[in-house]
């Protein structure tokens, strides 16, 4: 016979890596869960323009709130008065465009019968930004009141109101640039939870890992190379997400390919959480009949509690609490900081520090519970 | 035949808690031979051949396997042995030529899936999944998977249950092809008119002990030299010979 070659750990670990990514793509389910699921949930969100409009408007600080003009914005149910932002604040939301506009109302004296001529018994300063396409019904509503104010004054009265605006220029915050980071959170959880949990449990109940045993490969073999081909799978699937969005739904990528790496890496990071989460769930689940249950458990809060579709902000306080434990709450956060924002991956430390406590909980969990057979 | 042990199993205990599984198996398989373990459901077969396939743990005993010791050897004694398990699958969505890649990579080793599927007559069958094979089909398919490393030994548990009896002929040729070539085949099985046309010898297992050791011939020619008559006249042809008188030796991939 030839001589021995030196048996190669790697190799074997390329092997069942091969095999893992081949596994993978002839799977519906994972190919749904990575692409179709995601591409879907984007279509639909970002027509889903049937929502009640609301226009957020910041009220500056010292704004003359007994002023008629905001009285009457007040009793307005489309408009959304925010008084609790500091000015810094107001102008970085504004240039996001998370609120439409800056409202500042300024009295100018009280009415006087006697004067010949008097200016405008208030002046409405109105900052709009380009962020947003919702200041022009901040506009119309103003005109209408302001006109009706108007109106009441006889022939050589002052104007009672004059409204002075100004606009200025922010990034557009689309709607995509929101979901799309969301749908990467749910492709790599749905390939993390449930495609690990399903392949380490068919792998076992059907005795090919035991099979494999009776072969010189090394367990972490087993582990690593199927690690290794989910990876190269969801990231297939993320950049290919990240693509989409950014060339079909306008999704904005500040820094370009740089970007797209910090994006990949944060996904990295995820799916490796995610598929903790999978591991454990493979040594728990008895058949295959209970590993959706087990899954949903998992993935299901994290899916509506984590601001995968919508913001927690707008959660009670008592939900934002379960959401802000959440690692699916700060994988999602890191990525809408580094795609929007441009952050890079140290700017999202904190993120990562949490995540990290995550990876070693879940991983202790998974150690504890996995099952070779 | 040149009486050579090549694996020598020495007083093997097992115990599972407090359940004895094997109390104490002492058997020498012979190089080249195909030898046969057989006892009734539960009567630890299974797992004497698992602790020697090193996938199970023993509580006590010696084993050798090809002179490795099963304790400090056991790396050197897989990459000598081919191993088919009972019921067994296969990785998920591969066709049978990447699985034997699979395998390949597995042994550290370079094969091509064609020299391999020609073995076990599945050539044409290269690009099918696992799943979608017959029941013969599938056990060829698993005994070419214990070749891939030109084992020394190959370890077949159960592979004819459930064959009909033209796959299941078709088998025993392979397998008597296999230990031909010069490899040692040590097979379980539940039919003893199996064990007594495929084996060169064959132990009896039963409640986790040996309880005996001889050729099938000499076994029976004992036996009828104690005495022993069966109730039924035995005819010179049994329904299996009419079933394959009937229906013909050629198998049918189904």
């Amino acid at each position: 016979m030839n001589p021995k070659k030196k048996y190669s750990n790697f190799n074997a670990t390329l092997a069942i890596a091969k095999a893992s990514f081949r596994s993978i793509l002839r799977s519906p389910s994972a190919v749904v869960f990575t692409l179709a699921f995601p591409l879907i949930f984007i279509i639909v969100f970002a027509n889903l323009g049937g929502s009640p409009v609301t226009v957020d408007v910041a009220v500056a600080k010292g704004c003359d709130t007994i002023n008629p003009v905001y009285k009457a914005l007040q009793s307005i149910k489309m408009v959304n008065l925010i008084k609790d932002k500091s000015a810094a604040d107001m102008e970085k939301d504004l240039s996001k465009g998370a609120v439409d506009a800056i409202i500042d109302i300024k009295a100018n004296g009280t009415f006087n019968p006697a004067a010949a001529s008097q200016g405008p018994l208030a002046t409405v300063n109105v900052k709009y930004t380009k962020a947003s396409n919702k200041g022009g019904i901040l506009r119309s509503v103003l005109d209408n009141i302001t006109n009706k104010i108007n109106v009441m004054k006889n022939g050589n009265e002052p104007s009672l109101v004059t409204v002075s605006e100004t606009t200025i220029t922010g990034r557009e915050y689309k709607y995509i640039d929101f979901i799309l980071p969301g749908m990467l959170g749910f492709s790599l959880m749905g390939s993390g939870v449930f495609g690990t949990a399903f392949v380490f449990l068919s792998l076992r109940l059907t005795l090919v890992i035991k099979r494999f045993f009776a072969t010189p490969v090394r367990k972490y073999s087993i582990v690593l190379g199927e690690a290794l081909a989910r990876l190269t799978f969801a990231l297939l699937g993320a950049l290919i997400l990240i693509l989409i969005g950014h060339y079909v739904f306008g999704f904005t990528l500040i820094h370009g390919v740089t970007t797209v790496v910090n994006m990949l890496v944060l996904s990295a990071l995820g799916l490796i959480i995610f598929m903790g989460f999978g591991f454990t769930i493979s040594g728990i689940a008895k058949n295959e009949s209970t590993v959706p249950p087990l899954s949903n458990i998992v993935t299901l809060p994290q899916f509506l509690l984590s601001g995968t579709f919508f913001s927690t902000t707008a959660f009670p306080a008592w939900l934002q609490i379960i959401s802000k434990i959440l690692p699916l709450t700060y994988l999602n956060d890191a990525m809408r900081k580094v795609a929007f924002e441009g952050a890079g991956i140290a700017d999202v430390s904190h993120q990562l520090l949490i995540l990290g406590i995550w990876f070693i909980v879940i991983y202790a969990i998974a150690v504890k519970t996995f099952k070779w057979e | 035949m040149s009486e050579k042990p090549i694996i020598t199993v020495n007083n093997l205990v097992k115990n599972y808690g407090d359940f004895k599984a094997v109390k104490g198996i002492s058997f020498e398989v012979y190089e080249g031979e195909i030898f046969g373990l057989l006892g009734p459901n539960g009567a630890g077969k299974t797992t004497t051949l698992e602790i020697i396939e090193t996938l199970r743990d023993k509580t006590s005993g010696e084993i050798t396997v090809d002179g490795f010791n099963i304790d400090t050897d056991a790396d050197s004694i897989k990459q000598i042995i081919g191993v088919q398990l009972q019921a067994a699958g296969y990785y998920p969505n591969l066709n049978l030529s990447e699985l034997i890649n699979l395998f390949s990579g597995l042994y550290g080793i370079e094969k091509s899936p064609a020299e391999m599927l020609e073995k076990v007559a599945l050539t044409e069958k290269a690009k099918a999944k696992y799943k979608d094979l017959s029941g013969g089909q599938k056990q060829r398919f698993s005994i070419a998977t214990t070749l891939i490393n030109n084992p020394r030994i190959i370890f077949l548990d159960e592979p004819t249950t459930g064959l009909d009896p033209q796959a299941r002929r078709n088998l025993w040729d392979l397998i008597r092809e296999i230990r031909d070539s010069g490899t040692t085949v040590v097979i379980t099985t539940h039919y003893m008119d199996e064990a007594e046309e495929l084996c060169d010898r064959v132990a009896f297992v039963d409640g986790g002990r040996i309880i005996g050791i001889d050729t099938p011939n000499n076994f029976i020619d004992n036996l009828v030299a104690s005495g022993f008559e069966r109730k039924k006249q035995v005819k010179l042809a049994n329904l299996e010979d009419v079933f394959i008188d009937m229906t013909g030796k050629e198998w049918r991939e189904g």
